[in-house]
């Protein structure tokens, strides 16, 4: 489980967050939605360890976030791997690095996201990057699985390739799935919970099974609302 | 498969097999594919997909036997009971519809009769 007490973040004078309370249980997969600027990535990134809270608690698996980096598998939203890497390279790298690689579904993924080892990261295209990018955190078996945008900037075709790769891929029992994203569409169906956010504050949190009974509403429908509303507030 | 992402899924998912059962496309003891298969079929959450399952087999639609599968549990007569109340349903639905437009219910009764004949006449 990861836990964030009354966090707060701020980037010179922009309010990433604001006191923000939230729990990610394991074993399911959550969606973080809102617009550009929310705070989702800095939802992310506090998790993976790469920032630090101003103020406020961040516990990973009831730890810090820094000692407990080798358990979280991070999607960053950049193209973090380099230009000149091979996808087996960067693989191989994975595989030394983390003691969690999983090797079989290394392969498996791989095939099925019909990429090949040989492709060098700076050459391929975004979509082909995109999953590469994918492929090297579904292979690893860590407790925590962060996706901060990953269709961002994508086609269509590819996003739905992205998406069955990760139900594919996808390990349950006690891992954490965190996506973060703007565009609901091709994950409706795949997540269990969702938090709504915007402008550093959480507006809306629920399991999305439950929002749709209640709601009578696409979870899509129900972040235009909650926006809506929350702009109006201004 | 394309789910109507403003009701639940999981609802969905029971209603399409529901629907399967009552076309006879599928029978007593034919098996369903696994969870997982399913889940990467039709693209949705593996614990959605585990929570239909979950209820058909409250339901006594499908019966998992370990090692083996998920098989389908219903028999005649509970196929032709969902086949009722999807019947119901659907005939509720088109005929409040038709009232909120303003029809009379005889008139509606008529409307309907044209078109089973026309579709008979196609036929």
């Amino acid at each position: 489980m990861i836990q964030f007490n009354n966090v707060s973040k701020s980037f010179g004078t922009v309010v990433a967050l604001d006191r923000v309370d939230i729990q990610f249980a394991g074993g399911l997969i959550t969606g973080i939605f809102g617009p550009n600027g929310a705070g989702k990535s800095t939802i992310i990134k506090l998790i993976a360890g790469i920032n630090r809270s101003d103020s406020g608690q961040v516990l990973v698996g009831g730890g810090t976030p820094r000692n407990k980096k080798d358990s979280v598998a991070y999607l960053p939203e950049i193209d973090h791997l380099y230009p000149w890497w091979s996808l087996r390279q960067a693989a191989e790298f994975m595989q030394a690095f983390y003691g969690d690689w999983d090797q079989s579904r290394y392969q498996e993924l791989l095939s099925f996201l019909r990429l090949e080892e040989n492709m060098i990261m700076g050459k391929i295209s975004k979509g082909q990057r995109a999953k590469c990018k994918l492929l090297l955190v579904l292979a690893r078996r860590a407790p925590y699985l962060l996706l901060d945008e990953p269709f961002s900037g994508i086609d269509i075709l590819t996003r739905e390739e992205i998406a069955e790769a990760m139900i594919r891929g996808y390990q349950g029992g006690e891992q954490a799935v965190l996506i973060s994203t703007h565009e609901i569409d091709e994950i409706e169906s795949l997540v269990d919970n969702v938090v709504f956010i915007d402008q550093g504050r959480i507006q809306l949190v629920g399991n999305a099974e439950q929002l749709r009974k209640e709601r009578n509403k696409s979870l899509a429908e129900i972040m235009k609302e909650v926006f809506r509303h929350g702009s109006q507030q201004i | 498969m394309n789910f109507d992402n403003s009701q639940p899924i999981y609802v969905q998912i029971i209603d399409e097999f529901k629907k399967s059962i009552i076309r006879a496309e599928l029978s007593k003891g034919d098996k369903i594919p696994s969870q997982r298969e399913y889940a990467q079929t039709v693209r949705v959450n593996p614990n959605t997909v585990q929570r239909a399952y979950r209820e058909m087999e409250n339901m006594n639609m499908v019966e998992t036997l370990r090692g083996q599968g998920t098989f389908v549990a219903a028999g005649e007569e509970m196929r032709d009971k969902m086949a009722e109340e999807m019947a119901d349903k659907c005939i509720q639905h088109f005929v409040r519809e038709m009232r909120s437009l303003g029809f009379e219910d005889r008139r509606i009764l008529a409307m309907l009769e044209v078109q089973l004949t026309n579709r008979e006449e196609d036929e």
